[in-house]
């Protein structure tokens, strides 16, 4: 095959002037917030939460629109934010995790046992923080050991790991609940810092470095080259089996950040902890705008994708609707992002 | 039957093409990488629409809005790539998307008897119509294509390259069965560049250069083949190669390739390459060409043999090795195992080289453009400017800026895997001239190409590959064209 038909279409006009004209439109484009991604769409993304948060305010008022609500919304939105955002660098790079959840829950297990507490109440609570992220990070590890050097698809790997980890955390629980007992977690985690909830500026922090990571790093640009043409990244000398693995330990550490956030929110350790979590943060990074075939992610969008959903739940409470109602706006709202997401990614493409 | 006719000019791609068929003539379209051969097609087939002008069918003019419309007027089209579903079974595959059904139940009887009858008349009855097309070879593919476009009535039926697939054996079965078409009263459209193959099956030719009929409806018998290529290449043909070839600049090879093979592809080869020395592998695509050096580069793991770098022994199967002792490798398929078509130009320049850029993992993407920006305007690669998408690039450009890839990085060894390939002559000749700046400045270069012209032209030395063995090596000047095509001929019946 010496001429593919795809390649000769594209170079018969030659060097072609229109592209250049082109070109010459667009001169030099200053790198976007949103991370390579159009500008287009996080506007898109802000508009469709204001107006939720128009809807919100006019129809529960005061109730929707006060300062404690908001807090509760961002409170809400911080576990499954952070969860999302490892996910954004699981997708990105051409991958999926379906653990992410039970693995979240797992790690609030292990961190909450007898031993675990007793321990911490030694050396501190760093022993339970230190304990659940170590889960995380293990079992993202086993994820991408598996993808990268076991060949396992990645949706397969994952859902080995979500299923093995959910049992796991009930074993090791004996599916019990198990309370923090342990003041000095609780003390550090719960609670307001400058009126925000803790756990929020955990996930900003999370998201900062997150947006950091991916844009401004050369792990973020090993994350992107591999989701777009593994072949072109191995070939230009790029690791992509370890880069692999690595992503994937980012999730499970994403995962072990939120099992810490989750503890001090719920204060008990339980193996049905992030329960379908997996499908939220698909869900979030996919109308976040990350393209799920991989190459492209941005960050910001996935914040954005987690506050409308928490919004939208939000909006649903105030005004006493059904969760099943909630359950098919929310499945309408993916539908219409990834329609539009095509059909600008078409555009772009001319 | 009126006599088919069909006239466009337009499409950017194309600037005013006639092409005149006839019922039951191969018609032969001829034309370079890029001279819009495709693009013609996909308008003839419905995939593309043309800006201007017409496209008459038996003396009606037509528009054809899809690949159906075009299908249900009778005329079909097989693609270079193979578009059969691996998992269905030949009657599927012939009749896909014109089921035989009744109330939404397939008759599988029906489909197997009519599939068979119209195996049959292609002669090829040895196919079964209830065995999985995946198990097909690339040439019994082709035969289900063209079985379904005969299930379809199709009275013109327009094949793209079709022998490029095909061993020789599989080559003279496909003419025979053009044969048994063309005598059926179908008009056949065959692209082709081997001109051999146009000289036994077609009636009348009509070539294109430059989106343009530069002749139309030539007779074959009365044509002699020189007067073709002129034709194709017209003055642009390439005969300067930026230059006489540089030479080795040192006698100490910086890349000594010693027993390589890759058992069941290629058998074990040795050879080396001094500082500003091109090193040329020709021979026919499969021959095993790529897979010497993707195998070389560590892309594909070696079954045994070395390979080493200034003195340096690589990792076999490790491409991470062989970039850092200093080789690169520009693909032959540019945009899978090359580009990031998604991304801007500059980081598809600094792709191997971001890292070296950065510091302590924090990118330094303003170093990273600057870098790309010299070598863009070096290259004059058009438009230069980085931060576009790669995928608007031209094919020429898009090589440029993998070409550029490895200036950046810098290396003594420099694989180019069918480097012009779907590139215009102006930026072929570019290329060539870049090749020979690299080689000045002590670059080692093994160039994979299926133009021997090229070869030989950019070459010291060439290696002649047949059948997955080396079956010449020697100084450039001291083959020629023939010669190669004649051990490329004995070499794979052997």
């Amino acid at each position: 095959m010496s001429d593919s038909s795809a390649t000769t279409t594209a170079t018969e006009a030659g060097p072609a002037p229109v592209e250049q004209t082109e070109g010459q439109a667009t001169p030099t484009r200053k790198p976007k917030l949103g991370g390579g991604l159009g500008l287009g769409q996080t506007v898109g993304l802000v508009l469709a939460l204001v107006l939720l948060i128009a809807i919100g305010g006019i129809s529960a008022g005061e109730r929707f629109l006060s300062i404690p609500n908001m807090l509760v919304i961002l409170q809400q939105a911080a576990v499954i934010g952070v969860i999302s955002i490892g996910m954004t660098f699981v997708i990105t790079a051409g991958g999926i995790d379906l653990s992410v959840g039970s693995v979240m829950g797992l790690a609030t297990v292990w961190a909450t046992t007898w031993a675990t507490q007793n321990l911490a109440g030694q050396f501190g609570w760093i022993v339970m923080v230190l304990t659940a992220v170590a889960v995380g990070v293990a079992a993202g590890l086993i994820n991408g050991l598996l993808v990268a050097y076991g060949r396992v698809v990645a949706f397969i790997a994952t859902l080995a790991m979500l299923v093995a980890a959910r049992g796991l955390a009930e074993i090791i629980s004996g599916r019990q609940t198990q309370l923090v007992d342990y003041a000095g977690f609780t003390d550090t985690f719960r609670g307001d810092l400058i009126g925000v909830p803790k756990i929020v500026w955990m996930f900003a922090i999370v998201a900062a470095i997150g947006w950091f990571v991916l844009n401004r790093t050369t792990f973020g640009r090993r994350t992107i080259a591999v989701g777009g043409n593994p072949e072109a990244a191995r070939l230009a000398g790029i690791n992509v089996k370890r880069h692999t693995m690595w992503v994937f330990a980012v999730a499970g550490l994403c995962a072990g950040i939120a099992a810490v956030m989750m503890l001090s929110r719920v204060n008990s350790g339980s193996s049905s902890n992030g329960y379908l979590y997996e499908l939220d943060a698909i869900a979030a990074v996919v109308i976040g705008g990350t393209l799920l075939a991989g190459g492209r992610g941005t960050i910001v969008g996935t914040v954005l994708g987690v506050l409308v959903f928490q919004v939208l739940t939000n909006v649903f409470t105030q005004n006493n609707l059904d969760s099943s109602v909630q359950a098919v706006t929310k499945g309408a709202i993916i539908v219409v992002a990834v329609l539009l997401q095509q059909r600008f990614a078409t555009v772009q493409r001319r | 039957m009126n006599g088919i006719v069909k006239e466009f000019p337009g499409v950017r791609a194309l600037d005013g093409v006639d092409l005149h068929v006839l019922p039951g003539e191969v018609h032969c379209l001829l034309g370079q990488n890029g001279a819009g051969k495709s693009t013609l097609i996909k308008v003839l087939a419905g995939a593309h629409q043309p800006t201007e002008g017409e496209i008459r069918w038996k003396g009606e003019v037509v528009k054809l809005t899809s690949t159906a419309a075009a299908l249900k007027l009778g005329v079909a089209t097989i693609f270079q790539e193979l578009d059969v579903v691996d998992g269905l079974t030949v009657a599927e595959n012939i009749y896909l998307g014109n089921e035989l059904a009744t109330g939404g139940v397939l008759k599988r009887g029906e489909a197997n008897r009519r599939a068979k009858e119209v195996l049959a008349r292609l002669g090829h009855a040895e196919i079964r119509p209830g065995r999985l097309v995946g198990s097909l070879s690339a040439a019994g593919k082709q035969v289900v294509q063209m079985a379904r476009a005969l299930s379809h009535d199709a009275q013109l039926i327009i094949m793209d390259e079709p022998s490029a697939v095909l061993d020789q054996e599989e080559v003279r079965q496909l003419f025979r069965v053009v044969n048994t078409l063309r005598e059926a009263g179908v008009a056949i459209v065959y692209i082709s560049h081997r001109l051999e193959e146009i000289r036994e099956i077609g009636d009348r030719i009509t070539v294109i250069k430059d989106g343009r009929t530069v002749a139309t409806s030539l007779p074959v018998s009365e044509t002699p083949t020189s007067k073709l290529i002129s034709l194709m290449t017209g003055r642009e043909v390439l005969t300067n190669f930026g230059g006489d070839a540089v030479g080795p600049q040192s006698d100490t090879p910086v890349l000594e390739v010693e027993n390589l093979a890759l058992s069941g592809t290629f058998e074990p080869v040795t050879f080396s390459v001094r500082p500003g020395e091109v090193v040329g592998l020709a021979g026919l695509v499969g021959a095993g060409r790529s897979e010497i050096i993707e195998t070389l580069y560590g892309a594909r793991r070696a079954t045994s043999g070395t390979v080493k770098v200034n003195g340096k022994t690589l990792r076999r199967g490790s491409v991470i090795d062989a970039v850092n002792k200093g080789i690169g490798l520009a693909p032959e398929e540019r945009k899978s195992q090359g580009l990031l078509l998604d991304q801007p130009i500059y980081r598809n320049i600094t792709l191997s080289t971001f890292a070296r850029f950065a510091k302590f993992g924090i990118l330094d993407e303003r170093a990273e453009r600057k870098a790309a920006k010299e070598q863009a305007t070096a290259l004059q690669l058009a438009p230069p400017d980085v931060e576009r998408n790669i995928r608007t690039l031209s094919g020429g450009n898009q090589q440029k800026a993998m070409l550029a890839r490895w200036l950046v990085h810098g290396c003594d060894v420099l694989l180019l895997d069918e480097p012009t390939r779907g590139v215009d002559v102006g930026a072929r000749a570019e290329i060539y001239s870049l090749i020979r700046e690299l080689t000045r400045r002590g670059t080692a270069v093994v160039l994979v190409s299926s133009e021997i012209e090229e070869v030989l032209g950019l070459a010291d030395r060439v290696m002649v590959v047949a059948d997955g063995r080396v079956v010449h090596t020697g100084p450039a000047t001291e083959i020629d064209e023939h010669r190669v095509l004649d051990l490329v001929m004995e070499g794979a019946h052997a």
